[in-house]
This record gives structure tokens, C-alpha cells and sequence, in this order.
């Protein structure tokens, strides 16, 4: 027989033990984070941005306004929206700033932007106002789909730079290109889009040849420029978020606008409904329009809302506001859905990669 | 007075509030998964019966999806991929998982370490390898001819690399405890080797074998990172959620492909059930542990078979490692430290780091607690049967869930204003549930496995001595399971570090992780810095695996003394089983 037997306390004091473990476990299980009080109105800001802008933009703007400060939540542009609209019936983020235009219209649609008139924004060019008054979002700046073509193995192989979209489609660039796919990238979708507002129905005949030249699709944006800057394949349809600064960065590539125009989308800064620091966001919204934020934009993209004329960023193609099509950003939105599923039948997953 | 009462009433029935408190210590564990994955899970499949508005239209999105020929094209490729994966995985692991437990080849804790290094490494490092070896301007690009390493190749070549170690600790726990008389009955009859492998070995790893071909398998089929990456136009099923969900934030459609997944699970379970009724225990209470003993000719060959596949797996981490490194491949490969300066890629660089360790300790302590009390409790002792089936189902399906899906069910479950625990999201302890709840699978197997080779005669012994099973529990089981224990926590561990799919969704500015960081930094172009940073996270982890092993050695000292034989202080390698993880 066992001790444990003829002591009660023994037993107890196992008892005991046992549930001081659960406890312990318990109150483990509930440790979370407190964030640091700093006196200051902390908003939430969900973005898109590249990482290099964060710190500039914020240091920008809390400058501007010592009374707030920004908590920065970044990730692509596909992820910031599945998650806004996942978390559509309790909001987490109080602003955006830095997400696609285009992405903020399905956002509007389902009624969880919060409407505000910036001080002094009727000074922004018209293509970065919202038509409706107060405005439920403001631009920023535009960011463009265009071509990175690798010079060194472009040499190699005798293979001429391509003047416009049209030229992607020549035999000459068989399994040379690639390009985002639209049914995982919103640059892949903004690239379809202007073929199809440009060339109307022949777009798809467009996209037949250049079917037959792509190497790869792939499921994020910069990925093809950051292929055809390590030659991995001669030519990426990318857009200008990270290729300028790949090509600072040393990669062997020239940034192609074409001839043919180009397709575009506007990172934009919205309130979200629901916010709890509404005063806060509004001087966001403030400071956005601002010339002050208008000069941080520019050292990274060419064309910004605020009017008047600024420089051309570091390894930046000329040439840029030119370059821009006519095209409907709103039409383009709710479009998106319809035209993705009609390339997804034509191209998606229909052959396996080629070889050179 | 309290006391006396109690002590009468434990006289009179001593079982009682035992099984009392088995009861309710199953039906904790049980509420805990019911929390942490039925719900989540249920609240974004629940999205696949309703349309864009949220009313219910039944099954008439599955029957979209089946109309769509490109959606279900990735059905067969998902399979070919799974299979590919699994044949190769669990062949290779099993392998190298014999070599460390039954043979005595030199530097065995040094290939057991090679053996997990890939889980160490977030799932970008074997693609971001694999183009630097294999693509068009790889090293080794001629290796391949006219084919190309993007597509099927490519993601079975990376998914084998990152299953291998899962595959790997279930089998060596599998392998690691068995009955020496088994063997020594086998040879005095005179029994030939084959024939005692065919015997003895196989039947008794043949559940653990079972459970690391249905662990490779749904990883290759759930994980989207390696083939997001490498996986150029072969679509596979996880591709197709990235797609629906990151792409279009088509959550129903996101949802009905989350459902399909669903279906290897649900079979495993099925196969689970039926092996486990012809499962028998090989360590009884008067087991003597097998030592193996020196052959030479065997311990070579096995020698041999265990570098070969440690070489692919240090040549995968080498060219990461040289990845992060060089100044600007393929074009300048002068060696620079630049990119390790995080600080110049990611403003956040090091919280996200520290981020990272605190989420992954909380991670290995709650869940360890739990996949190991919670097997226990289901494995051993008396106590109703319907609440054990429960578990174990419940402990099965989070493999088969993409992290994708684990993460926007945890949105839809926990940010909801209805749910009173919605105060955990935007903390880190909603990062720590899902973690635990995304890689609750492999350690109850794990724990499983090991509780499963304890005969039941040692439990039934000491109830009818009337000790309580919590003493048992502390002073026989836990013990003998003390290595699988440091495993199932240092799995949990690592794979916190590394995680991306299921923390996409739920980090806030304030628990930013560095496995969030590396891809992050590979998406904009850092593909040097993300290696970096990957490579940290692989330097830490080693470093904690150092720590642990030493720890491990002490320990394993201190409670596995019965594994010893003979004379002599030579503590069987077995007990060292736990410096697997």
C-alpha cells in the first residue's frame, strides 16, 4: 500500500499543485501586450507603402503634428484589403494612407469609409479628388504598369528593347517575359486592365501572342522586375513601385514606359467609419493633401497630386504624366471582378512554365 | 472537517474524483480546441454556404467551383504534388530516422541537428535556394538541362526539404522506443535480419509511419509559401486560395478550396481509427530498451545514406547563407555585411525579432501543456469514449486547415463584437492561439506515438495500488516521455518562428514578427536581406537547440535512468532521442 493512501494532505496538496499548473496555464494564456503610454493619440494606420516610405512619412507628419502619432500596419496591397473587409464589422484601423484607389471603391461601396474635406484640398489636380463633396478619399500620387527590361542579358541573347506593349507580343521575346498574374496581383490586374480600355476587343488577341511569350506569371508585383533585375528572364511587366529603386539599387535595367500609354491606379488616404480617434485621422487627412506630404511622395514617385511641377525621382523614366492613359479608375474597380475571371479561363494555369 | 470527509468518501471510492477530475480536465482541453479551431473554422467554412451578401445559397458555390475547369485542374496537381511529396519525404526520413535510432554510425547528434535544420528556416529559404542553384542564372542550372525549376520540380524539391523534419521526429519517436527482447527472442530463433525488419521493426513503427506520411502529405498540399514562390504556372489548391483570398478577397470561393483540403484530413482521421485498433504497445512494463549494437558494414552503409541527404539539406541552408551575403547576384558577388543591416530594409527590423521569441516561448509552453496533457488524457486510463473521439478529431484537423484559412477564421470568429474574447485580437495572444491551434497536429502525434509504446499494465498497476493517475502520471509516464516532451516544445517553438500563414491576418503595428518581416523584404525586392533575416531566425533557433540539448542532457541524466543496461554509466541513445528537436 501506499503512503498516499493514509495522508489526506498529501493528497490535498497534490490537488493543490495540479490546479496552481492549470491556473499558472490559464493566466499564461491571457498575457497580451500593453503598449507603451506615451500621452500622445495613437492611430492605427493600415498601408500599402513600400517599407522604405514609412519612416519618412511618419517622421513627416508627426512633425506636423506632434499631438498624434502613426502605428504603422504594412503589407500588400491584396492583404490590407482582404483584411480590411474581413474585419468589415469592427474596424481595427482608423485611416489609410497609401493603398490603391481602386481597392478603396469596393470599400466605398460597402458604406465603410468615413467622408471628410481635407483643409485646402480643391487644390489638388482633379484626376486625385474624390467627384463627390465632402470627398470620401484623397490622393496621393499615381503608380504606373511599365517594363523592366535587363540590358546585360538583353545583349546576350540580341534581343531589342520593347517600344510598346504591342512589341511584347513578337516571336523575338518567346519565353523571355514575365508578368503578374491578375488573379493574385492587383499590378497584374491594373497591366490587363489598360489593354483592355486601350485596345478595346483586340486586347485579346494582343494577350494571345503575348501568352505565347510569357515565361512565368507570378503572384506578386515587383516579383517580375526583380526577375529580369537579376536576369533571371529579360523582361518583367512590373509597375514603378520598387523598380526605380532596384535599378539604384544596381540591378542592369532600364524602366520602359511605352509608346502605347500606360495603366495606372492612385495610392489614396480615407478615413474608416467607425473610427474611434476621428479628430486624429481628420488631421491625417490634413496633413495628406499637404505640400509638405505632397514633397515626401515625391522623392519616391514622379506624379503627385499637389499641382505645380516637381522633380523626377532618382533612376525615374521621364516622361511619366504623359505616359498616363485615359482610363475610368471607378469603372476599372468594378470591372475587375468580370475581367479577371474571363483571363483566368483564357491563360490561367492552362501550360506549364517554358523553357528557354 | 472538510478533510475527514473527503478522506472518508476517497476511502469508500477511491476512483471517484479521479475520474471526476479526468472529466473535467478532458472536457478543459476539449473547450480549448473547440475555441481555438473548431469555431475559427467553422466561421470562415460557414462562408462558403452564403453569397457576396452573406445569405445562404447552400452548395451552389461548389457547384461554380466544379464548373470552373482552371480551379479544379488544381485538384490533380494538389494530389500529384502530395504524393511526389510524401513518397519521397517519408521514404528519405524513414531512412535517416533508422540510421540515428538502430545503428551506431558516427556523429549521430551532429545529423540529427543537419536533420532539422529545415525547420529552422521560413519557407522562403529553400525556394529563394532552389533559383539561386536552379534558375536561369543558377549555378547549377545545366544540372537541369532544358527543364526549369519553376513548377512541379521546384515545389517538390523545396516542400521535401521543409517536411522532412516533421516527418522525421514523429519516426524517430516511432523507432526510438521499441522492446530489445523482442529482437533478442527473434535471434536466439534464429530469425534472419529482413525478416525481423518485416517483423518486429515495421509493426511497430507502422502507426508512426502512418501518421508522418498523412503529416507530409497535407503540409505539401496546404502550405502556399514554398509554392507561391517557386511554383511558376503548376496551380495547386493553396495557390488557389492565395489567389481567391489575397488576390480577388474572395473569401467564399477562399472558403469552398479550404473545404476540399479539408478532405485529406477527414481520411486520415478515418485510417487513424483503424490503425489504432490493431496498434499494439512495444514497451511494456518490463520492456528492456533496445541499444543498438556495432556493425559494421550496416553503420556504414547507413553512414553513407544519412550524408547524402544531409548534404541536400546544407546545401539548400549553404546557399542561403551565401545569399545573404553577396552584394547584388548575380551581377556583383562581392561579400558584403550590408545586408544584415536591417534597420536600412525594415523599420521595425529587431522588435519584430523580439516579437518573434516571445510569441514562439508562449507558443512552446501552451501548447506543449496542452497536446501532451491532452494525449495523455485521451491515450491512457479509463473514462468515456465519445469525449476522446472528440479530441482526437479535433486534434487531427488543424493540419488539413491552410493557414490562410486559420487566420481569416480567426478574424471572423474572434474580431466579431459578439464574442466576449474579442479583446485577445490585436494582441499577441491571439498570434500565440493560432500558432498553437496551426501546429497542434504533429506534437499530439508525436505525444500519441510515445504515450502509445507505454504498455497499459503500468497505468492498470498503479490504479489497483490506488495511487492517483496524477502521480502515476508525474512520476512514471512523464518521466519515460521527458524527451518526447522537449520535442513537442521545441517544435512548437521553431515553427512559431517561422510561421506566415495563419499570422498574416492577425498581427497588429505592436506584434509585428520577423517571419512577417522576411517575406515582406523578399516581396519589395530584399531578396538578400529577407536571406539575411531568414538566416537569423535559423541562427537562433540553432542556438536555442544548443541550449536545449545541453538542458535535455542533464535531464535525460536525472529521469532515464531505467533505459540504462549492464554496467557502466552508458546512457542509452535513445534517452537522447529528445536532442532530435
Amino acid at each position: 500500500m501506499t503512503k498516499h493512501f493514509t495522508t489526506s494532505e498529501r493528497f490535498w496538496a497534490d490537488r493543490r499543485r495540479l490546479l496552481g499548473l492549470l491556473a499558472g496555464v490559464v493566466m499564461a494564456s491571457s498575457v497580451s501586450l500593453a503598449v507603451a503610454q506615451t500621452g500622445k493619440e495613437t492611430i492605427t494606420v493600415y498601408t500599402a507603402l513600400e517599407k522604405e516610405q514609412l519612416a519618412p512619412y511618419k517622421a513627416a507628419f508627426e512633425k506636423a503634428h506632434p499631438d498624434v502619432e502613426i502605428s504603422w500596419l504594412r503589407d500588400s496591397p491584396g492583404v490590407i484589403l482582404a483584411r480590411l473587409l474581413a474585419e468589415k464589422d469592427n474596424p481595427r484601423a482608423d485611416a489609410v494612407w497609401g493603398v490603391p484607389l481602386m481597392h478603396l471603391v469596393s470599400l466605398e461601396k460597402l458604406g465603410m469609409l468615413e467622408p471628410y474635406a481635407p483643409k485646402e484640398y480643391e487644390k489638388l489636380k482633379p484626376r486625385f479628388r474624390d467627384s463627390k463633396n465632402p470627398p470620401s478619399w484623397t490622393g496621393m500620387d499615381t503608380w504606373m504598369s511599365l517594363i523592366c527590361f535587363n540590358t546585360v542579358e538583353a545583349k546576350k541573347r540580341n534581343i531589342p528593347a520593347p517600344e510598346t506593349w504591342a512589341d511584347l507580343a513578337k516571336p523575338i521575346y518567346k519565353g523571355q517575359i514575365t508578368m503578374p498574374n491578375p488573379a493574385s496581383s492587383h499590378t497584374g490586374y491594373m497591366a490587363i486592365n489598360h489593354w483592355k480600355q486601350s485596345m478595346g476587343d483586340k486586347a485579346w488577341s494582343f494577350m494571345d501572342g503575348l501568352h505565347e511569350n510569357i515565361a512565368l506569371y507570378t503572384h506578386s508585383g515587383s516579383k517580375p522586375c526583380k526577375m529580369a533585375a537579376t536576369g533571371e528572364y529579360v523582361i518583367g511587366i512590373s509597375t514603378d513601385i520598387t523598380s526605380p529603386q532596384l535599378k539604384a539599387k544596381g540591378a542592369p535595367i532600364d524602366i520602359i514606359l511605352p509608346k502605347d500609354q500606360t495603366g495606372w491606379d492612385i495610392e489614396a488616404t480615407a478615413i474608416i467609419k467607425g473610427t474611434k480617434k476621428l479628430k486624429a485621422a481628420q488631421e491625417l487627412a490634413d496633413f495628406s493633401v499637404s505640400k509638405e506630404a505632397n514633397d515626401q511622395y515625391n522623392k519616391f514617385m514622379a506624379i503627385v497630386a499637389y499641382p505645380g511641377e516637381f522633380p523626377t525621382p532618382k533612376a525615374y523614366p521621364s516622361g511619366a504624366e504623359a505616359a498616363m492613359a485615359d482610363q475610368d479608375l471607378t469603372a476599372s474597380a468594378l470591372d475587375r471582378e468580370a475581367l479577371t475571371t474571363e483571363w483566368v479561363k483564357r491563360y490561367d494555369g492552362k501550360s506549364e512554365p517554358k523553357s528557354n | 472537517m472538510r478533510d475527514t470527509i473527503a478522506r472518508d468518501r476517497r476511502r469508500r471510492s477511491p476512483l471517484l474524483s479521479e475520474s471526476v477530475l479526468r472529466l473535467i480536465l478532458t472536457a478543459v482541453l476539449l473547450l480549448v480546441l473547440v475555441v481555438l479551431v473548431l469555431l475559427p473554422v467553422g466561421a470562415i467554412l460557414g462562408k462558403s454556404l452564403e453569397d457576396q451578401n452573406g445569405a445562404f445559397v447552400g452548395l451552389a458555390n461548389f457547384r461554380d467551383y466544379l464548373a470552373n475547369p482552371s480551379l479544379t485542374r488544381s485538384i490533380g496537381n494538389s494530389l500529384l504534388l502530395g504524393l511526389l511529396t510524401t513518397t519521397i519525404t517519408a521514404s528519405l526520413a524513414f531512412l535517416y530516422a533508422y540510421a540515428l535510432s538502430r545503428s551506431c554510425m558516427p556523429l549521430k547528434p551532429l545529423f540529427r541537428g543537419i536533420g532539422l535544420l529545415p525547420i529552422l528556416s521560413p519557407s522562403l529559404l529553400p525556394a529563394i535556394a532552389l533559383t539561386y542553384l536552379f534558375g536561369n542564372q543558377g549555378f547549377l542550372k545545366d544540372l537541369l538541362g532544358s527543364g526549369s525549376i519553376y513548377g512541379l520540380s521546384g515545389i517538390v524539391s523545396a516542400q521535401v526539404f521543409y517536411c522532412f523534419p516533421h516527418a522525421l521526429m514523429i519516426l524517430v519517436t516511432a523507432l526510438g522506443l521499441s522492446d530489445a527482447r523482442l529482437y533478442e527472442a527473434a535471434e536466439t530463433l534464429g530469425a534472419s535480419r529482413s525478416r525481423m525488419f518485416r517483423t518486429i521493426t515495421l509493426p511497430g513503427a507502422r502507426f508512426g509511419l502512418i501518421s508522418a506520411v498523412f503529416v507530409v502529405f497535407t503540409i505539401a498540399v496546404t502550405d502556399f509559401g514554398v509554392a507561391k514562390v517557386i511554383g511558376g504556372q503548376f496551380n495547386v489548391l493553396s495557390i488557389d486560395i492565395y489567389k481567391q483570398v489575397i488576390g480577388q478577397q474572395n473569401f467564399r470561393m477562399g472558403a469552398i478550396v479550404g473545404v476540399i483540403l479539408l478532405l485529406p484530413a477527414v481520411l486520415s482521421f478515418g485510417v487513424d481509427l483503424y490503425v489504432r485498433r490493431r496498434q499494439t504497445s512495444m514497451l511494456g512494463a518490463r520492456a528492456v530498451v533496445l541499444v543498438p549494437r556495432p556493425r559494421r558494414g550496416f553503420d556504414l552503409v547507413m553512414l553513407v545514406v544519412a550524408s547524402v541527404i544531409a548534404a541536400f539539406i546544407l546545401l539548400l541552408v549553404g546557399t542561403a547563407l551565401f545569399a545573404s551575403f553577396v552584394s547584388f547576384w548575380p551581377y556583383d558577388l562581392s561579400l558584403s555585411l550590408k545586408n544584415y543591416d536591417f534597420s536600412s530594409y525594415d523599420a521595425a527590423g529587431w522588435s519584430s525579432y523580439a516579437n518573434s521569441l516571445k510569441m514562439a516561448a508562449l507558443t512552446a509552453l501552451i501548447g506543449t501543456v496542452c497536446a501532451f496533457g491532452g494525449a495523455y488524457l485521451v491515450e491512457k486510463g479509463p473514462g468515456p469514449t465519445l469525449p476522446r473521439a472528440l479530441y482526437r478529431g479535433l486534434a487531427m484537423l488543424p493540419i488539413a486547415v491552410p493557414g490562410l484559412v486559420l487566420g481569416l477564421g480567426y478574424i471572423f470568429f474572434f474580431n466579431s463584437t459578439a464574442n466576449p474574447l474579442n479583446g485577445v485580437y490585436g494582441g499577441l495572444s491571439i498570434l500565440v492561439m493560432a500558432t498553437v491551434a496551426h501546429y497542434y497536429t504533429v506534437p499530439h502525434l508525436m505525444a500519441v506515438t510515445a504515450l502509445k509504446q507505454i504498455d497499459d499494465e503500468i497505468e492498470e498497476a498503479a490504479a489497483a495500488l490506488g495511487v492517483a493517475f496524477w502521480r502515476t502520471f508525474a512520476r512514471v509516464t512523464l518521466p519515460i516521455c521527458t524527451p518526447t516532451v522537449i520535442d513537442i516544445a521545441t517544435y512548437f517553438f521553431l515553427n512559431a518562428m517561422t510561421t506566415i500563414g495563419a499570422v498574416v491576418f492577425l498581427y497588429a503595428p505592436a506584434t509585428k514578427l520577423a517571419s512577417v518581416a522576411v517575406v515582406e523584404m523578399d516581396d519589395t525586392g530584399d531578396t538578400a536581406a529577407a536571406a539575411a533575416m531568414a538566416v537569423m531566425i535559423l541562427l537562433t533557433a540553432a542556438a536555442v537547440k544548443v541550449i536545449q540539448m545541453f538542458l535535455t542532457s542533464v535531464i535525460v541524466a536525472r529521469t532515464q535512468a531505467w533505459r540504462r543496461r549492464g554496467e557502466g554509466d552508458l546512457i542509452d541513445d535513445v534517452g537522447h532521442a529528445s536532442s532530435v528537436a
